[in-house]
């Protein structure tokens, strides 16, 4: 754990990304779920729209409108049509009522044309509930780690394609936020195995190059415990010997051989997945925040769930 | 469909191999991370390995391990073949062919171009263009269309017996199968002649002028002007591109496809390939498979093991006695050995709860059990492809 990690409790804007899989979701729930604990305002917000953000909450799937599902949490779901809606209603007072049809058409057409115009009603707004302090944080649950590079280049690309109107002039006040370290970070959630370790690294080679975004760390995720202590593992493969099997078996009252397989499995598991984890350490920047959260052997999903990820996320930083 | 109609006994494959042996493509999906990439790689290996025949498979991942798996330095657009001395190392030799190809979607649109392109000089002014390098590089739902354009292009050669296909990671899972009907869309809609006509004769009618007031407020009239620049040049490919687009979903749903929806067990990816699968019968395209990777081991179910690592915890010391030299050692081993057993349990039956609430599956649904290692070679790949197989 490193100094700055705490820090991230003090970001007005973070965006927790990940490949598919990883726990981004419960890691952006557990994170909402924190700040609020600490007195903050959070508005949490999804993007690919599974309804699995609120679900976390025990809430249901979660629209435009942002609703309260917790104390001090709001949770939202993104819509790119509804936040185009907005936009035109607040900086251009058009107001869109009733003719959402012929609207969606040409929206989309020019969301397909123009790359960049979904992203940018995406990540603009974030920026403008930033702007406006609505909230004292916004968690985005973001897309997986390949998608979100493009978005958080949208204001960018956007800036270098657009030289006049009114986009232009909105992409700089969105740069400046997104490009503010004190303002806004990006978490990477991964978990110690192979594919996931990589396009972490790759991720944040990315995010360095591409974007103006500034990474606050990196989560690692379902993380194995240590089965056993110094000098306990010899131990465990002399009682794997056949007559020992044996008599522990006699004792016991049963074969105890699918225990003992159990323990074994576990441990390489366990072995298989540190060197992930050690590779993933050895290639990131240097100071870069690593964030280790327990695999949970727990029943279901849910609250309960998010409620310890929570804590252990608060452990890590040393909150 | 019900149960008992789904159990045909009317020759309906029962196994990959046999659903394959009657299958030119085969499109692995399913959600981010599940072990998509590797599914498809080590189905592939087992086709050219088993029976025969020219395989290809075709990968959206620049996985560099399953280019090392390969014996390869790097996978590209071109195929490439696996030398036999690959699986010979693995203590295989195989009946046919495998080869395998990596997307890039740049290089595959400019190659699209090049195809539809009236003449050499349109053709460079789209490669130019600045929108269509954004369009080819950076925009998302491209990589999902070019990917099946690809798989098209190379079916249509006739070079391969079997297709293994892996899909993009999209957003949508289901982003893919619209693509082609999405670019279809797309290039014949009417919008895009309203927006490309007044660049052309300045002629604005009534009806169209709120939005290009709107239009040009919100993007400025260079970009518009950008923008339908394009697309003059993209109507030179018009008819093309839709002809194309069609026949791309043609094949999707041709009987020589089959769909294989690949997961794990955890809540979320069981949730989404439910969901695909529902998708997948509902436009009746075919859904052969369901592949579930890094499986628990059902022993951590049973009941009495469960009883035994409960003892192993409760009665450490006594069971421990005189096993080893070090007793309070010992004693704390078998201590953690059961409390180890009983925690991956509750992993275990949680999955078993998840894998029963896959209601749509399909006649084949095949468990790979959770691998201790990695794999790096082309035996982890056999290895893991015997345990889909049969």
């Amino acid at each position: 754990v490193t100094a700055h990690a705490p820090d991230l409790l003090q970001l007005r804007l973070v965006f927790v990304t990940g490949k598919g899989g990883v726990g981004k979701t419960t890691v952006a729930a557990a994170l909402s779920s924190l700040a609020a604990e600490h007195g903050k305002r959070v508005l949490m917000c999804e993007v690919d729209a599974k309804g699995d953000l609120a679900a976390l909450f025990e809430s249901h799937t979660a629209d435009f409108t942002p609703r309260e599902v917790a104390p001090n949490i709001w949770s939202m779901s993104m819509d790119t049509e509804a936040s185009l809606r907005e936009y035109l209603k607040l900086h251009l007072r058009i107001p869109v009522v009733g003719r959402i049809g012929p609207l969606a058409k040409a929206f989309d057409f020019v969301a397909t044309a123009a790359p960049g115009v979904r992203e940018i009603l995406t990540v603009g707004k974030f920026c403008w509930e930033v702007r406006e302090r609505h909230y004292d944080l916004v968690v985005v649950d973001a897309p997986a780690s390949g998608h979100i590079i493009g978005q958080l280049a949208a204001p960018q690309a956007i800036n270098d394609l657009v030289k006049v109107g009114l986009i232009r002039g909105q992409t700089d006040w969105m740069l400046d936020i997104l490009s503010d370290p004190a303002q806004t970070g990006l978490l990477a959630v991964t978990t110690p195995e192979e594919m996931p370790v990589s396009e972490t690294l790759e991720l944040v080679t990315r995010v360095k190059e591409e974007t103006t975004v500034t990474m606050s760390g990196v989560v690692v995720n379902r993380v194995l415990p240590e089965l056993f202590g110094r000098g306990e593992e010899e131990i465990f493969e002399q009682l794997r010997q056949p007559e020992l099997v044996e008599v522990l078996s006699q004792r016991a009252g049963g074969d105890v051989t699918p225990v003992l397989e159990a323990a074994r499995l576990a441990t390489t598991m366990r072995r298989t997945r540190s060197t992930h984890l050690q590779r993933l350490q050895a290639g990131l920047p240097k100071g870069m925040p690593v964030l280790l959260l327990p695999y949970l052997f727990t029943r279901t999903h849910g609250m309960r769930t998010t409620r310890q990820v929570a804590q252990s996320l608060a452990e890590e930083l040393g909150l | 469909v019900t149960t008992a109609g789904r159990r045909r006994t009317d020759g309906a494959p029962q196994t990959v191999s046999q659903l394959l042996s009657a299958k030119e493509i085969a499109i692995a999906c399913g959600p981010g991370g599940v072990g998509k990439t590797t599914t498809a790689a080590s189905i592939a290996a087992m086709a050219a390995a088993e029976h025969g025949g020219r395989v290809l498979v075709l990968t959206v991942d620049p996985a560099k391990r399953l280019a090392d798996a390969l014996g390869l330095k790097g996978i590209g657009n071109d195929e490439v073949r696996i030398a036999d001395d690959v699986f010979k190392e693995a203590g295989v030799t195989p009946r046919g062919e495998l080869w395998a190809a990596m997307l890039d979607t740049k290089q595959s649109w400019d190659d699209l171009i090049a195809l539809h392109a009236p003449d050499a000089t349109t053709r460079q002014q789209i490669l130019d263009n600045p929108l269509y390098q954004n369009i080819s590089g950076r925009f998302v739902q491209s990589h999902d269309y070019i990917a099946m354009e690809r798989l098209y292009e190379i079916h249509a050669e006739g070079k391969y017996d079997l297709i293994v296909v892996d899909t993009p990671p999209t957003r949508n899972a289901l982003d893919f199968l619209d693509a082609p009907q999405r670019m279809a869309d797309f290039f014949s809609s009417r919008l895009l002649r309203w927006l490309i006509v007044p660049y052309r004769s300045r002629l604005v009618n009534v009806a169209t002028k709120p939005f290009y007031q709107i239009a040009d407020r919100i993007l400025g009239t260079q970009f518009l002007a950008d923008i339908s620049e394009f697309f003059i040049l993209f109507q030179s490919m018009y008819e093309g591109f839709v002809t194309r687009a069609e026949a791309v979903t043609r094949l999707l749903s041709d009987r020589r496809t089959t769909f294989m929806v690949v997961s794990t067990l955890e809540a979320t990816p069981v949730r989404e390939a439910e969901f695909f699968s529902a998708e997948l019968t509902q436009r009746k395209l075919h859904l052969g498979a369901v592949v579930l990777n890094k499986v628990m081991p059902p022993y951590l179910r049973d009941s009495r093991s469960t009883k035994l690592a409960q003892s192993l915890l409760d009665r450490a010391d006594e069971l421990a006695e005189g096993l080893s030299d070090d007793p309070v050692v010992a004693g704390r081993v078998l201590a953690e050995v059961g409390e180890s057993f009983l925690n991956f349990g509750i992993v275990a039956r949680r999955e078993a709860e998840q894998q029963a609430e896959l209601r749509d599956a399909p006649d084949i649904l095949v468990t790979v059990p959770f691998f201790d290692a990695d794999i790096y070679d082309m035996g982890g790949l056999l290895q893991l492809g015997a345990q889909v197989w049969e």
